[in-house]
């Protein structure tokens, strides 16, 4: 079955789903900090759950469960691997 | 951005000292939350307090690693870091002490590297960097018992291979596995043997290589992550559900201060039975009465009267350090965060804002977790607003005196409880309202990006729970033994001079009495009488001692001598001057440590006495409007 890359960025990425890492677009202190943290490129990232108030979300990345609000979120674009006919898109 | 970090100048000093055997300190090093602290008490037997989230060490400590046996080495805790690169105050802290730049601070002669065998992949970027420092070094791979039980595994020999040092599999908090320290010390003090010869570890130029180098570590050494997070995903589903996390949060605030209240009250009457027995059987065992009279009135009087309150505070030291040590703060930090934001903070300033109502000074010594600046030095400011367990004395006291035990929402919740609650809520508002003002005005900056790592559920164990315990009773027991029992032996001696005639004055023509009367027109207004105002000087050094200056001036004076000290509040205080006590208890800065560490966090005097100046002005303001509304309405 083919599949279809489709890029996106993290805050997009649907409660349960999963997406690869391609880059993160922030101030070059927060990018280090999120980096050790486990946000590296090529490395899946799975959108754990949103907080009681709809943000931040936590995100499952290396085992480690990380916070980030949608305005950190939206910076870090991802591709999400998608076997077409599934509605995970936005 | 240089992942490893520059080679420290004193390294090649250390390195030198070492091949003479003269090994002094060892340096714990690991990412935040990996259970250094932990390991740290387990090997020198010191209390260092240790929680659930990431963060908790923010300076370095020392101790004698006498868990060892080894009192003649140091071991140096510092705070959890990620890489050799800092992003936040604690973070220096522990990357200037490793390179030998602290000043005050031994140089650590040695490392021991603690990974948390849970998440290992992440864990081993900081390996990289660390054992390029060329120091001997033990890898510690923390919380092995919980890795092999949720079905994870690790090759340790081919890991000690790969990195070049010896690996040791333990459990800091059963404290299996220390073994490997003690002979890691002894090897290094024998001079026998040296570490093994570094491996070539690659240069690694940013954490995206430093991160691949990890990874293939860890295959190479056949790292499986544990598959199982244990109840973790479960008790998230509910703690953090949408309508159930929120209520849930509200209920253990709410059910922490019942407890508090309802279980600490009767304590606290079981303890004054008490003390008073021991304090009589005391005064009757000395011969001369003038002796009886200074122990009784001039000593016993004011320090029993705020001892009795230990029980309540160990409880909620219990309660927050089970919110602390489960992990559920770090949740409560998130669902919290939209009230935050509100306010121009995130949520991460929640924590220190959160154990700030055990006490401010570590609360705000934990402000340096925090990233921004101005997000750090507005939430140093607030956090005096929450209502710290200096306060509960005094709260205790005016709501025993003055309101009622009665039930409300059924059998569940009190009325005292509730306004104890109240109390609390309005010191969490005054905080938020100030925040918001201070991150609208002077302190404006761009939000800082808010990320917070969620710890997994842990049970608090028994014994890091009784070591907090011990180490807060203690603090308690010591203020009360020291300071407070100085302040009130003060003000008894200046309540019977000056002598006349080898008389000793009353208590309103004593010095102390003339003293209360001139400032009386002052606090007048606000419902107080001249010896709550006494209580209120001498509070300003800390606040629970106006419970021992009530205690030694009501106790002084003939009129209300033979009642107990909630009795002779209710015959000398209208309900709307104990309001206003409160409420101006809520609002009003004293606690000179608190202005001390301030000081020291912000490298200033301006802001400790801005901060004295604006909340003593509105606990001014707060109570005087308290007393004038109450007094209308009655």
């Amino acid at each position: 079955m083919p599949l279809t890359r489709q890029s996106t960025v993290l805050s997009e990425l649907r409660v349960g789903s999963c997406a690869t890492l391609s880059a993160i677009d922030l101030p070059e202190e927060v990018r280090g900090q999120l980096m050790h943290l486990g946000f590296v490129p090529e490395t899946r990232v799975l959108a754990l759950r949103r907080a009681p108030a709809g943000d931040p979300t936590v995100y499952c990345v290396d085992g480690a469960e990380i916070a980030l609000r949608r305005e950190t979120a939206q910076h870090i674009s991802v591709h999400s691997v998608l076997a077409p006919g599934s509605q995970g898109e936005r | 951005m240089n992942c490893c970090g520059p080679e420290g100048v004193g390294v090649l000093d250390r390195v030198e000292r070492r091949a003479g055997g003269r090994i002094s300190a060892l340096a714990l090093v690991g990412p935040p939350n990996s259970g250094k602290s932990t390991l740290f008490n387990r090997l020198t037997g010191l209390r260092q307090k240790v929680a659930n989230y990431p963060g908790v060490t923010v300076e370095q400590r020392s101790g004698k690693m006498r868990g060892i046996g080894r009192n003649d080495l140091t071991l140096i805790d510092l705070p959890g870091i990620h890489s050799l690169t800092s992003y936040s105050e604690d973070a220096k802290v522990a990357i200037d002490v490793l390179h030998g730049r602290m000043q005050g601070a031994q140089t650590p002669d040695a490392v021991l590297l603690v990974l948390d065998a849970l998440q290992l992949n992440r864990q081993l970027m900081l390996a990289g960097p660390v054992l390029a420092l060329g120091l001997p070094t033990l890898v510690l791979l923390n919380m092995s018992d919980l890795m092999q039980s949720r079905g994870g595994e690790i090759d340790p020999l081919a890991l000690a291979r790969e990195l070049g040092a010896p690996v040791a599999l333990i459990s800091a908090s059963k404290g299996t596995g220390l073994e490997a320290v003690a002979s890691f010390a002894a090897r290094l003090t024998g001079g026998a043997g040296e570490q093994a010869q570094a491996a070539q570890l690659p240069v690694l130029q940013n954490p995206a290589s430093c991160r691949q180098w990890a990874a293939q570590v860890s295959s190479r050494t056949k790292y499986k992550a544990p598959h199982s997070r244990g109840w973790t995903p479960k008790l998230d589903n509910l703690l953090l559900h949408k309508i159930w996390g929120p209520l849930i949060f509200l209920v253990v605030v709410a059910g922490v201060f019942q407890v508090v209240f309802s279980a600490g009250l009767p304590l606290s009457d079981w303890m004054t039975a008490v003390l008073t027995r021991w304090g009589a059987a005391a005064a009757q065992s000395v011969p001369y009465p003038w002796l009886q009279l200074l122990l009784r009135d001039g000593i016993w009087n004011g320090v029993q009267a705020v001892l009795v309150f230990l029980p309540q505070i160990l409880l909620l030291f219990l309660l927050i350090g089970v919110l602390e040590d489960s992990g559920y703060l770090a949740r409560a930090a998130l669902i919290a965060d939209r009230v935050m934001r509100s306010i121009g903070l995130n949520g991460k300033a929640f924590i220190p804002l959160l154990s700030a109502y055990a006490c401010a000074v570590p609360a705000i010594m934990a402000t340096r977790t925090i990233e921004n600046k101005r997000d750090r030095m507005a939430t140093i400011l607030v956090a005096p607003f929450m209502t710290c367990s200096a306060r509960l004395p005094i709260y205790t006291l005016m709501i025993a005196a003055f309101i009622p035990n009665r039930r409300i929402l059924g059998n569940f919740f009190g009325l005292r409880a509730a306004v104890m609650l109240s109390l609390y809520l309005l010191g969490f508002l005054a905080a938020l309202a100030t925040a918001r003002l201070l991150k609208s005005s002077i302190l404006k900056a761009n939000s800082a990006p808010f990320i917070l790592e969620l710890p997994q559920y842990r049970w608090p164990t028994l014994r890091s729970m009784g070591l907090r315990l011990l180490d807060r009773g203690s603090v308690f027991v010591k203020q009360t033994g020291t300071v407070i029992l100085a302040v009130t032996f003060i003000l008894w001696v200046l309540s019977i001079l000056p002598f006349h005639h080898g008389a000793a004055s009353s208590l309103t023509e004593s010095v102390i009495g003339r003293l209360g009367h001139s400032i009386e027109p002052l606090i007048r207004p606000l419902g107080f009488n001249w010896k709550i105002g006494i209580g209120l000087l001498s509070s300003i050094i800390a606040r629970e001692v106006i419970v021992g200056t009530l205690g030694t001036l009501y106790g002084a004076d003939p009129a209300t001598q033979s009642l107990t000290l909630q009795s002779a509040l209710r015959h000398d205080m209208t309900l709307g001057g104990a309001v206003a006590l409160v409420v101006f208890f809520a609002f009003a800065m004293q606690c000179t440590s608190t202005l001390a560490v301030v000081r020291r966090e912000t490298n200033s005097w301006r802001w400790p006495l801005a901060q004295f100046l604006y909340m003593s002005v509105l606990a001014y303001g707060a109570a005087l409007a308290a007393n004038q509304i109450l007094s209308h309405i009655h």
